[in-house]
This record gives C-alpha cells, sequence and structure tokens, in this order.
C-alpha cells in the first residue's frame, strides 16, 4: 500500500469515528446525567451519584412497565421467530404461484408508519376485543417483529447448499426428520439471533404500544408518562439501562450471524 | 449379468414443463455391475439418476428396482443413496454423526449406529477424523466421508453424481481406482453419472450414453469405442474420421462406396443387406490411419497438414483436404519421425478396409 492510501483511510477513519460519535453522543450525555447529582442537565456537572437509578428500582411504576415490557419482549421473541422461520423455509422450498407477492406481503410491515400501524392494530383489536390488554402489544409486536426474524432466518438459508436437504431425504428423513435434524440445526445461528433481535426490537417499540398498550403499558410508554408529567433525569437512567439491555441483544445476534466457514478462512 | 436385473427403466418420460428431460428411457442395469451414464449437460443423465433415487417422479413409463415398481414412492423409503456432486455433507456435524445419519433416521439404536460407522470409516481409512467438523477435511477426506455416509447402511445399489467433478487430475485418478476396487470388493451395483469419458470408460463395465435426453447407446466401452451406433456417440468419442458415402456396386472384398473425397471399399460383414444407391455414414478410428509421404505410391487422400497436438506417447495429426474436410490422424512419436512433416507440407492418409465401420443407425 502506498502513502496516498494510508491518508485516504486515515481520513476514513476519522469520518467512521465522527459519524459514531454523532450517533453515540446524545446517549453518552444522558447515561453521564443519569450519574450526575443535579436536577437538571447543565454543565458543570454536580456530584457522582446513583440518586436517579435508586429512585426508579424503588418506583413500583417502573416495575411494573418493566415487567410488561419482558413478557411482551420474550412472547413476541418466540412468535415473531417460529413466523419468521416458516415465511423464509416456505420462501427456501417452494416455488409457487405469487410468490413475490406473498414475499412482499409477509416483509411488509416494517415499511408502514407506525402511527399508521399503532391506528389500525388499535381499531381492528378493539373490533375483537383484543385491545388493552398484554396480549394486544404481544399481538401487534408479533407483526412487527415476524419480518425481521424471516429476513434473518432466508439470509441463512440461502447460505444452504441446496442439495443439503434432498441429501438428506436420501439418507431415510422424510420431510420432518430433515427439518428436525438438518434445516433447524443448519439455520440455529439465525434462530437465536432472530429470538434476540426481535426481543430488541419489542424492548424499544413505542408508538404502536403506546396505541394498543391500555394500561398495560410497556417501559418505553411508561417513560413516555414520566416526560409528560416533568422531566426527570430518572428517564436518563432509564434510558441507559434500556440501551444497555438492547445493545447486548443486537451484539448477541451479530456474534450468531458471523459466517462461521467465511470466519474458517 | 446375472438373474433378474436390479433397476429397470420401461419407457420411462419425464418432463418438466414443455421439455422433456428423458425421453424413452428403456433399459435395465445389472445386479452387481458398473454402469455409467454419460453425456454432455443438459443431456438428461442427472434427471434419470435422481428417478431412480426417488427424487423426481417420472411423467410416464416405470421404473422397477428389484423387481417392485417404485413410482411415487419417496426417496426415503428406498435404499438408493446418492453421492452428489457437491457432496452434500452435513457442515453441522462431525465426520461421524455424518456417517451415521441414516442409521439415526432409521431408528437404529445409538451403539448399534457408532459401531456400523466406525467400521465404514475403517473400511474408507478416515477414522482418525471422526471427530473433525467436515470443514476441516481436505477435498479427497470429504470424499470418503460421502462414500462411508452413503455405503453405511449396506444399500444393494449406489447412485453417484459427478462425485469426482471437483477434484483435481492426479486426486481424481486415485479416487478412480478406489470406487473401482470398493465397488468390485462390495459387489454392489453402481450407477455412475458423468460427463468425463476417461471416468466412464475406466470405471464402467457398461456405458450409457445420453443426448437431449435420448439414450444414444448401450454397451461396454469397448463396444462403443469400436462400434459407435450413429453419429452423435462417434462425435461423442471424439476420436473417428466419419464420412458419408453412397453404395456402388459389389466387388470381391466386399462393398465398393463412393464418398465425398473419393472411393472405399466397406467389408461386407459391415453392409450385411446392402445394395447399389443406398446411403451411408462410415467410420475410420485416427489411431488406423495411415500417413505416408507425398511422393509415395499410396493409394489415398491428399490432405495438407493443419496442425497437431501432443496426447502423451501419441500425437494427434490435424489435416485438411482440397475441399475442406477435416480428418484426424493419431501416430506415435515413433512412426511419425520418419515422416517429413510441418504445418501445410501435403500428405497421403489412406486406411485399410478392415478399419471401416458403418454406423447402423445413419
Amino acid at each position: 500500500m502506498g502513502n496516498e492510501n494510508r491518508i485516504i483511510n486515515g481520513w476514513l477513519m476519522v469520518h467512521i469515528a465522527l459519524c459514531l460519535i454523532f450517533i453515540f453522543a446524545p446517549i453518552a450525555g444522558s447515561f453521564v446525567f443519569s450519574l450526575n447529582s443535579d436536577r437538571f442537565p447543565s454543565l458543570p456537572l454536580g456530584e457522582f451519584s446513583f440518586k436517579w437509578y435508586r429512585l426508579i428500582y424503588e418506583d413500583p411504576l417502573v416495575w411494573a412497565g418493566l415487567f410488561n415490557t419482558v413478557v411482551v419482549g420474550l412472547t413476541v421473541a418466540v412468535i415473531a421467530t417460529v413466523l419468521g422461520f416458516g415465511g423464509a423455509y416456505t420462501d427456501f422450498r417452494y416455488n409457487f404461484f405469487g410468490k413475490s407477492i406473498y414475499l412482499a406481503l409477509a416483509l411488509l410491515p416494517p415499511t408502514i408508519p407506525v402511527v399508521i400501524m399503532g391506528l389500525a392494530m388499535l381499531a381492528f383489536l378493539s373490533r375483537i376485543h383484543l385491545s388493552g390488554s398484554t396480549i394486544s402489544v404481544i399481538i401487534a409486536h408479533g407483526v412487527m417483529c415476524s419480518p425481521f426474524a424471516m429476513a434473518i432466518i432466508r439470509l441463512r438459508l440461502s447460505q444452504m447448499d441446496p442439495d443439503l436437504e434432498a441429501a438428506a431425504w436420501n439418507l431415510g428423513g422424510n420431510e420432518w426428520a430433515t427439518l428436525r435434524h438438518v434445516i433447524i440445526p443448519f439455520t440455529k445461528p439465525a434462530i437465536f439471533a432472530a429470538l434476540f433481535i426481535t426481543m430488541a426490537v419489542s424492548f424499544d417499540e413505542f408508538a404502536v404500544a403506546w396505541f394498543v398498550s391500555g394500561l398495560n403499558e410497556t417501559l418505553p410508554v411508561k417513560i413516555l408518562g414520566f416526560l409528560q408529567g416533568q422531566v426527570s433525569p430518572r428517564i436518563n437512567a432509564i434510558g441507559s439501562l434500556s440501551f444497555l439491555l438492547s445493545i447486548t441483544l443486537i451484539v448477541l445476534a451479530q456474534l450468531l450471524l458471523r459466517n462461521p466457514e467465511a470466519e474458517k478462512k | 449379468m446375472t438373474s433378474s436385473p436390479i433397476v429397470k427403466f420401461d419407457n420411462v418420460v419425464k418432463k418438466f414443463g414443455d421439455f422433456t428431460a428423458v425421453e424413452k428411457a428403456d433399459f435395465e442395469i445389472g445386479r452387481g455391475e458398473f454402469l455409467a451414464i454419460m453425456g454432455s449437460s443438459g443431456c438428461g443423465k442427472t434427471t434419470t439418476l435422481r428417478m431412480l433415487a426417488g427424487l423426481e417422479d417420472p411423467t410416464s413409463g416405470n421404473i422397477y428396482l428389484d423387481g417392485e415398481r417404485v413410482n411415487g414412492r419417496a426417496t426415503w423409503d428406498r435404499d438408493t443413496p446418492m453421492v452428489w456432486q457437491s457432496l452434500a455433507l452435513f457442515p453441522f456435524l462431525t465426520v461421524q454423526e455424518n456417517v451415521e445419519f441414516s442409521l439415526k433416521m432409521r431408528g437404529v439404536a445409538k451403539a448399534e449406529r457408532a459401531e456400523r460407522a466406525r467400521k465404514w470409516l475403517d473400511k474408507m481409512q478416515i477414522t482418525e477424523f471422526a471427530n473433525r467438523n467436515i470443514a476441516q477435511l481436505s477435498g479427497g477426506q470429504r470424499q470418503r466421508v460421502a462414500l462411508a455416509r452413503a455405503l453405511v447402511t449396506e444399500p444393494k445399489i449406489l447412485l453417484l453424481d459427478e462425485p469426482l467433478s471437483a477434484l483435481d487430475a492426479h486426486l481424481k485418478v486415485r479416487m478412480q481406482a478406489v470406487l473401482s476396487n470398493l465397488q468390485k470388493d462390495l459387489g454392489i451395483t453402481f450407477v455412475y453419472v458423468t460427463h468425463s469419458m476417461s471416468e466412464a470408460f475406466s470405471m464402467a463395465d457398461r456405458v450409457v450414453i445420453m443426448s437431449r435426453g435420448r439414450i444414444e447407446q448401450i454397451g461396454t466401452p469397448v463396444e462403443i469405442y469400436r462400434e459407435p451406433r450413429n453419429r452423435f456417440v462417434a462425435e461423442f468419442l471424439g476420436s473417428a474420421n466419419i464420412f458419408e458415402a453412397t453404395v456402388e456396386e459389389e466387388i470381391a472384398e466386399g462393398w465398393k462406396v463412393i464418398h465425398e473425397e473419393g472411393r472405399a471399399i466397406i467389408p461386407a460383414s459391415e453392409l450385411p443387406d446392402a445394395k447399389t444407391g443406398d446411403k451411408i455414414t462410415f467410420i475410420v478410428s485416427a489411431e488406423n490411419m495411415q500417413l505416408s509421404a507425398p511422393d509415395s505410391e499410396q493409394d489415398g487422400i491428399e490432405a495438407t497438414v493443419a496442425g497437431d497436438e501432443f496426447v502423451g506417447g501419441t500425437a494427434m495429426i490435424f489435416l485438411e483436404t482440397a475441399s475442406g474436410k477435416e480428418l484426424k490422424v493419431q501416430k506415435s512419436h515413433e512412426e511419425l519421425s520418419t515422416l517429413k512433416r510441418k504445418a501445410g507440407s501435403k500428405l497421403i492418409v489412406s486406411w485399410s478396409a478392415e478399419h471401416c465401420h458403418v454406423l447402423p443407425d445413419e
């Protein structure tokens, strides 16, 4: 590599660093202020303190919100991954008339503006008397998260040797046995990644949950409640913890999605 | 061939939409036979193999396996294991787990599975890799795993779909020997699909040559080489000079015919019921052609040397006649050393009548 390339590479590094700072500065700021004893976020900083963390720890409303979030997140992760797997496997395995329409519809939900989605969900769920409960959030989030799971699992299936499934049939495995002993083991990293990512999406989702949750608010909806009442540094503390949780799930998913074959080379 | 055939294709046709992949396949495979199905890509050889494996269902006609009609029977209900071109080993299983797979699918208990897998790992000389991942093996080792995995149920028939095409040349020759010996030791039927003439002819007892879904010829390698049935097979083999001719008259040595470049005599045995005016196609193999200097007394076709190709101990000389027909002559380097030749020089090409073979299907 010549000098020129080194200069270009150096500038690209700077560029990436600036982008990352732009994205993460607000989150870092929120984290810093969550440990600051002052009531308002201003410089110079006050004393170092866990006060706001203690306050949220002692607040039963926060715990209720977290409980709802965790219940919804875990359930949605399982439902969305099962549905996503089914969608991805259907695409991998079968060719049928209207397949492109099927794929477009299956992958559509994330492209719908969340306010519209929330309103539509509310209208629909109240019709069938399911609005305002934890179930309603699970249903709405299940719809929104399945395409993510499907996309992740589809990607993994596309890396599979197309002869692998037929080879398993040829060796005496019927379709169900092959699904269990070949397709699922092969896609296992993607299945776990899908579980983590859909959980993270559900944790962070606010707008639709706001429409359909009623009294069973999830944590993001609770945070908005706090904000409307008063600006409290407690939000910084909750935000920091939520961020930590989400980023952990995403990092786990990314680790699982590294291509093990490429890794070895 | 002994007793009843293990496989019988009875007028089997396979269509994909409007495309006919296999047209009236009608042949038998004997027990313990090594049969190669050969042809260029898209000729229907792999489809034929997949129908036998139960991965495709024939559009019409019947397939019998060990005397039983198997149309519509799923591949997992047949014991017709296949060795795939891509090998299709399971990357998430160890070598031993790969080999055990079909036993596991058939509900064989764990201890017995391990024991039977070990036996085949041993036979394939890959026992030391039993607990490795597939990614850690070389091409030749993977090949052995694929064979062990397919043979672990001790089937009566093994299907192989271009299994050696991914290997480099010297490994290919070694694996050919492994396969050949294995087939003889086990005494089971091998059906081997390939586009390579050298693979097919060096291993198989009989060869099926296919093109565009049709079976062009079935026979032993020597039969096919000496007596191709039609122009396609003759051209596919690559070493024959093909002449179109018209039968002129019967003489003492056989039939006198007139072809594009002159006259020739065909032995009577090659033309049992010919009559004057019949159109025939005959071939003379390149190694049976003679070359002589232009000033020699030899009767033959005058042709210009266009170039030559080095083929191991021999050379293939390409010549062109005045009318533009290409002729091929294969000779040892010693024979050629006595002959003055370079590109552009004229030589006389000739052959003796007994080396003419008439293509019966043309």
